[in-house]
């Protein structure tokens, strides 16, 4: 039993950083933590598929002219694409929340919904004049 | 000499790929027009292409187009059958008409020294529509969705010159897409990790043996609820009404067309082909998950949007209804159903890009759009109000119009599986529709305009043509229904059938 | 900024040595383990240093604007110009086999061209990212610290 937990220990930390990941994107309301949550969510991801192409005692794969094991180049090639889209995802979600705290003043949500809900009540009020 | 025929499923995806670089380029002159008819070119480009790949396919069957000449499953496959060319057509067809529609508009909203980026964004958004449509390569589909969504955010956040919330709105949709893209990637992992291979085809023949393994289940799962957030199925739609009601109008015209046309595809492509039928949890999600969550979306849509103000704000809820039609018929997994569902596809887009391009033309007339703010419009910008109102019967199910026709499917699907309970539940959806389209008409025709309000004049004709041409197809293809259920037809046989 | 000797000094030192490897990093990609991505990246890291030491307005003397606007450009457009270039060589898209006389050649090339197109977009892109930022807000004086 205890085995089965040990030998698998990089999924444990997988799975321990995808809920870690996920848990920030949910619970906190600064929209700069919620990126970081988003980070540590997809990196998670990348370690999931980098486990899944190692291959016991397989060496990394450049060829070197002698036969020997080597490990899955293939989910890296794929990792590679998903982490550009990261840093894009990332660059992208931080310049909304530059744009968002020049035209609001604040990154924390709380504080948008107050200054949101102020705005609709006025639009209300000009619509039943 | 070089075959291009044979070369047009890539040519499809390269070419407004490459233009997007290309068009970056017009900086350098400054030269707003030219990146519009650059935009123009590529789409009408992608819409020639789509309707020769159609063509093709209903003749000749399937086409697979091999990259880089590796051969399939190890390199990766171009693999259009009737469901992708259908697809590829409506995107295609949706950009080729919105883009003559965007420039005054465009004009309009974007800053001036912003417009080159912003048909470069979208030459992107449209590169990773037609990708995700047209591969044959699972992780490829990622690659794709990521390029589409990225760029939609971009989009989205750029109608921050008219309302500030178009910042929070891109923000929201961005978390939640992302979540949802590496929901997919995750699924897709665990699939490879039992299979080792990437190619859809592959995938679904190695899956057949393996429908008891857990890893399996787990990237099943995975994969439906990633898939489901981009589609925005109830309950997971709450990215959706804000960022249709604050993006630019020629974005809200072609996402709602479009976007989450292309994500209902995967979804059908994942559901049916990668996985099917020989995994016994497929029929349980298709009844216990999604038919409840596709009702409860047409009517959380339609109540939502009768409690708008805001117009635009009130077309998204709409179009959460309408997805929840589409979800309905691949709920109900018979062959009538599935035709309800990929004509719906189709007659949905046709639907919301009318609806939504008559928006547009208010928005360049009057700014912000709310139920107080079109008060007596309807005598002042007749010809507008008049596609408005016909796409709303559409939209509603009226016999002649395109709504009808899906409504009418999805009914005879319904009785064909027995389950009489849900007919009266489409017919109050359908009187809901009626409920909120009757506001904004109350609103346009029997109020007085507001005295604030100068007098405002009936759009260009360059904004009228586009409008009417889609307000004809709704009809068109109403009345003229063989070819359009013909396809159909045949996707849904492909879907259900074992063969590839 | 004057009188960070050691930083400028030390930038000076450092910023020659982090090109050569990005240069190395992209060069050997098709040997050993590297590629386009890493290259531009380590490559738009010697930027970002000489900026973040030496101020954002000189290091727009050094890459301008206008300069970006091409470069980011360019590297797809290089990209996508080897794969359009196998099309007229009769072969399918992105297909290296037919660009030199022998597929082992035609792989070569390739690969190097389409690494070569990555490695300038991805650098020419982080730096855009980094001034998008950078150009935000005021820079920070010295006697803020």
């Amino acid at each position: 039993m205890l085995e089965a937990i040990f030998n698998h220990y990089n999924y444990w930390l997988i799975i321990f950083l995808m809920m870690t990941g996920l848990y920030i994107v949910v619970s906190r309301g600064n929209l700069i933590k919620k990126i970081v949550g988003l980070n540590i969510f997809q990196t998670s991801v990348f370690l999931l598929y980098i486990t899944i192409g190692k291959v016991n005692d397989g060496t990394a794969p450049i060829l070197t002219g002698k036969s020997e094991i080597f490990s899955n180049p293939l989910p890296h090639v794929l990792i590679l694409t998903a982490i550009v889209v990261g840093i894009s995802t990332t660059a992208l979600g931080l310049a909304l929340v530059v744009r968002i705290r020049e035209s609001y003043g604040t990154i924390e949500e709380e504080d948008i919904l107050v200054s949101e809900g102020h705005q609709t009540e006025m639009e209300l009020n000009k619509i039943q004049p | 000499m070089t075959n291009w025929l044979h070369h047009i499923p890539i040519l499809i995806v390269a070419v407004p790929l490459i233009s997007a670089p290309i068009c970056i380029l017009f900086t350098f002159g400054a030269n707003r027009k030219a990146a519009w008819f650059w935009t123009l070119l590529v789409s009408w480009f992608a819409f020639l292409c789509s309707i020769y790949l159609l063509n093709h396919v209903l003749e000749n069957g399937i086409i697979s187009y091999h990259l880089g000449s590796w051969e399939p499953p190890l390199g990766i496959e171009y693999r259009i059958d009737l469901i992708n060319a259908f697809v590829l057509l409506i995107v295609s067809g949706i950009s080729a008409i919105a883009i003559p529609f965007g420039r005054l508009v465009v004009d309009k909203e974007i800053e001036p020294d912003r417009q080159i980026l912003f048909y470069t964004t979208y030459l992107l958004c449209l590169t990773g529509l037609l990708g995700v449509t047209i591969t044959g390569d699972a992780f490829n589909i990622f690659v794709f969705l990521e390029i589409s969504s990225l760029s939609s955010y971009v989009l989205i956040a750029m109608g921050v010159r008219s309302d500030r919330r178009a910042l929070t709105a891109a923000y929201n949709y961005l978390i939640l897409g992302t979540v949802g893209a590496t929901f997919f990637v995750i699924g897709l992992g665990f699939l490879y990790m039992v299979t080792g291979t990437l190619n859809i085809m592959d995938l679904s023949d190695r899956l057949t043996h393996l429908a008891d393994n857990k890893a399996v289940h787990a990237g099943y799962a995975f994969i439906i609820i990633g898939l489901a957030l981009k589609v925005a199925l109830f309950p997971m739609h709450v990215w959706l009404p804000n960022s249709y009601t604050y993006a630019p109008s020629l974005i809200s015209i072609f996402l709602a067309a479009t976007a989450t046309k292309v994500s209902i595809y995967v979804l059908l492509r994942f559901l049916f082909k990668v996985f099917g039928f020989s995994f016994d949890f497929i029929p349980l999600t298709l009844t216990f998950i999604f038919l409840p969550l596709a009702i409860t979306a047409i009517f959380f849509g339609s109540v939502g949007a009768i409690y708008q103000t805001n117009i635009k704000r009130l077309f998204a809820y709409s179009s959460v209804a309408q997805i929840g039609y589409i979800v309905m018929g691949i709920a109900l997994s018979n062959t009538i159903g599935l035709t309800a569902a990929v004509l719906h596809i189709f007659n949905h887009a046709l639907i919301k890009g009318a609806i939504f391009m008559a928006a547009g033309c208010l928005v360049f007339r009057v700014g912000k759009l709310t139920t107080y703010t079109i008060r007596g419009l309807g005598k002042e910008m007749p010809w507008t109000f008049a596609a408005l109102v016909l796409a709303g019967l559409s939209l509603i199910g009226i016999p002649t119009t395109v709504g009808f026709i899906s409504k009418w499917y999805l009914l005879l699907g319904i009785m064909e599986n027995g389950w009489w309970p849900i007919i009266p539940l489409i017919v109050i959806g359908s009187l809901l529709a009626v409920v909120y389209m009757w506001k904004i008409i109350e609103a346009a025709y029997f109020f007085q305009a507001p005295q604030d309000r100068a007098p405002v004049k009936e759009v260009p004709l360059e904004l009228l043509i586009p409008l009417w041409v889609l307000v004809g197809c709704n009809f068109y293809f109403g009345i003229q229904t063989e070819i359009t259920i013909r396809i159909a037809k045949e996707a849904a046989t492909i879907l259900l059938g074992n063969s590839p | 900024m004057r009188h960070h000797l050691v930083l400028r000094v030390i930038a000076k030192m450092l910023i020659p040595f982090i090109l050569l490897f990005g240069l190395y990093v992209q060069f050997h990609g098709d040997f050993g383990p590297g590629g386009g991505f890493q290259a531009g990246v380590i490559f738009a890291a010697a930027f970002i240093l000489y900026a973040l030491v030496f101020g954002d307005d000189q290091a727009r003397k050094v890459v301008p604007d206008k300069a970006l606007i091409v470069l980011v450009p360019l590297g797809l457009i290089l990209y996508a110009v080897t794969g359009f270039y196998g099309l007229f060589l009769e072969g399918n898209f992105l297909d290296y086999n037919v660009l030199l006389n022998s597929p082992k050649a035609g792989q070569h090339i390739g690969i190097f061209i389409v690494e070569l197109g990555v490695g300038i977009t991805v650098a020419a892109v982080m730096i855009s990212i980094f001034r998008a930022y950078a150009g935000r807000t005021r820079a920070i004086d010295d006697e803020d610290w």
